[in-house]
């Protein structure tokens, strides 16, 4: 990476693997993120692919019992969290890291108001007392856009939409002006039309208040949209990385290919078959030292299949696990997509 | 929130008619003519037809049960055949001792059971989950007069820190009473609070799995927020459920524990009735008790309402 100035967030070489003696199932295999001051980065992958897991690792929520987590580093803005203790870790998740999940119609608590569940953590945090806390609810519900917010704030999640109760969770997340924003897979429980709602608030509070979002989600039109920067996963490793703009002008990975070519043109209809990546996402006990992707890849060699493949530079920020991103780029270079992006 | 209160109450009022349809025809389902039971051996057919005209024996079925009722609905339940004296006024004098246990006990029950439960649940298939459900399946295993007793035989007998026996009336202090029931009240919660404890951590393990209290823990709440604020109170409507439905299963405990500790309470006063065959006194316990368990449902139906914001209709 030639720009590191200054990461919110800087991981490096984090490694999960959850089980014990009879099957070990390495989730995560040295990954390295960083989100810089003010900007969304996203993390995209399909579903089992250790997005989820990257952000409970660095919240310190995996369970202790089932998961073996190693990391060279893990800080927040120089906080180190990887070899923090529960106590100081406990003051930093919804203080300095606030999060945000995908199922809002489960995540609030249906016994408690919403009001008091974004009270609850402003207590917690900020040791203020009950009004205070109240009137910072409401501070919040009107932040997130939510109508008649004085009215909303005594309302038990059950009386509110999916859209509402999200705007709630973002609410609740953002209520001790946190850092960093983790924001995992926000839109993908909601209707389309409250989807594109959610992200545009998400992306105007970051503007307006200078956070940093890790934004998780498979979804390249959102990313294309919303981030500044993407790093695609893979089966528990990171294969490609760089600003939006270089990624989708020059995919340089056969899965970053895979996954643009899946992507619904712009602009016309499409009459053909989107298309899609054949196989399925490969095991993740026992991990074979190769390139996870080989078996699915439309570019794959011999070589692929040699070992794992180091980290090649095809442009300035912008990294790539391939041994051949000319070849993925050469077949890619004309497609509308990456044209578009040129 | 009044609408299912009232809706709750009214509910209530067809299963009191139930029961008391029941109690009344306990006289009749028994074996024998009641005015000649009543009468005793050696009375003669005169002071029988007496007997029989007095209750109203002699009336149809249908006015028979309508009479009794408007006489129950007016607290008039008849005379104990053994004492004479009106049975409202023998459950009157039995109420103080027997409401002090049931309450007491149930205090200690769900002081004891609610946490246990809800930290084995926590701490989940460890040496204190495993210790504390085992003490769960002793409590429920062993009978309440077992428990008892051994209670009697460590705390009134060897220690003497309790009495053997006996019960003191709130009149003669709050304190003397409360050390008075302390033995039968822990030999009861011990029974009752396993069947909670063991319903608690089930439903708290559930909730533990819930995402809201994955959202819990990104918050960054403590432990014990996480443990008694969001899982417990999230599963508050099927734990207060078991304890209404322990209620009734106390009752019966109370019966025995009554006995065993000589505590002159509606237990007994049925246990005496039932052998000495004083069926006016037999009904009138039985409507009581009933009449407790309907309002201990209604309360539990009530509380629903309190726990969770979705059953408010």
């Amino acid at each position: 990476m030639t720009n590191d100035s200054d990461p919110i967030l800087d991981v490096a070489g984090l490694s999960v693997r959850f089980g014990a003696r009879t099957e070990r199932v390495q989730a995560l295999d040295d990954v390295d993120i960083q989100v810089r001051r003010g900007e969304i980065l996203a993390l995209v992958g399909e579903s089992g692919c250790g997005k989820s897991v990257t952000a409970m690792a660095i919240l310190g929520l995996l369970p202790k019992r089932t998961a073996r987590i190693d990391a060279r580093r893990i800080t927040l803005g120089g906080t180190d969290l990887h070899g923090a203790s529960d106590r100081s870790l406990r003051r930093i998740r919804g203080n300095r890291i606030g999060m945000i999940f995908q199922d809002p119609m489960t995540s609030l608590n249906p016994v408690h108001t919403v009001g008091g569940q974004i009270a609850e953590i402003v207590r917690q945090h900020r040791g203020v007392d009950r009004r205070t806390a109240r009137s910072r609810a409401l501070e919040m519900l009107d932040l997130v856009r939510i109508p008649d917010a004085r009215g909303r704030r005594d309302a038990y999640p059950h009386e509110l939409s999916g859209g509402m109760r999200q705007r709630v969770m973002i609410a609740m997340a953002l209520a001790c002006d946190p850092d960093l924003l983790i924001a995992d897979e926000p839109t993908t429980a909601l209707d389309v039309t409250v989807q594109a709602q959610i992200m545009a608030l998400i992306a105007d509070l970051r503007r307006d208040l200078g956070m940093s979002v890790l934004l998780i989600t498979h979804d390249l039109g959102v990313v294309a949209e919303t981030a500044d920067r993407l790093s695609v996963m893979y089966a528990g490793r990171i294969v490609e990385e760089g600003t939006v703009g270089t990624v989708f002008s020059r995919p340089s990975h056969g899965y970053t290919a895979g996954l643009l070519g899946s992507l619904p043109a712009e602009g016309k209809r499409r009459q053909s078959r989107l298309a899609e990546i054949p196989g399925a996402v490969p095991r993740l006990s026992d991990p074979a030292p190769a390139c996870a992707f080989a078996d699915r890849c439309a570019y794959v060699t011999a070589d692929c299949r040699a070992g794992v493949p180091p980290v090649v530079h095809p442009g300035p920020g912008h990294r790539c696990r391939c041994i051949r991103p000319d070849a993925v780029y050469a077949d890619l270079s004309q497609s509308d997509i990456v044209r578009a992006w040129q | 929130m009044l609408r299912y209160a009232a809706q709750r109450i009214l509910a209530g009022i067809p299963i009191l008619l139930l029961v008391s349809l029941f109690i009344f025809s306990l006289v009749h389902l028994t074996p024998g003519d009641p005015a000649l039971l009543l009468a005793g051996d050696n009375a003669s057919p005169a002071q029988v037809d007496e007997i029989r005209a007095r209750l109203n024996l002699d009336q149809p079925l249908w006015r028979q049960f309508a009479l009794w009722f408007g006489d129950a609905i007016r607290l008039d339940l008849g005379n104990s055949i053994y004492s004479g004296k009106p049975v409202t006024e023998l459950i009157g004098q039995r109420v103080e001792p027997t409401l002090v246990l049931s309450t007491v006990t149930l205090i200690l029950t769900v002081l004891i059971a609610v946490p246990l439960g809800a930290v084995s649940a926590w701490r989940a298939n460890t040496i204190v989950d495993r210790l504390a459900m085992g003490f769960a399946v002793i409590g429920f295993s062993v009978p309440v007069f077992a428990i008892a007793y051994v209670l009697v035989y460590l705390f009134a007998v060897r220690w003497g820190v309790f009495p053997v026996q006996g019960y003191k009336p709130l009149d003669e202090g709050m304190l003397a009473t409360l050390h008075s029931v302390t033995l039968p009240s822990v030999s009861l919660a011990l029974v009752f609070a396993a069947l909670i404890a063991r319903v608690t951590r089930a439903s708290v393990l559930d909730a533990l799995n819930e995402n809201y209290i994955r959202t819990a823990h990104a918050k960054g709440l403590g432990a014990p927020r996480i443990l008694f604020w969001h899982a417990l109170k999230s599963v508050g409507v099927p734990v207060v459920t078991v304890i209404g439905i322990g209620f009734a299963t106390l009752i019966g405990g109370v019966v025995v524990t009554e006995s065993v500790f000589n505590i002159p309470g509606i237990g007994r006063l049925t246990v005496d009735a039932i052998t000495r065959r004083d069926y006016p006194v037999i009904q009138g316990s039985i409507l009581f008790f009933s009449a407790m368990l309907i309002l201990i449902n209604l309360v539990v139906d009530l509380s629903y309402a309190a726990i969770d914001p979705r059953v408010r209709g």
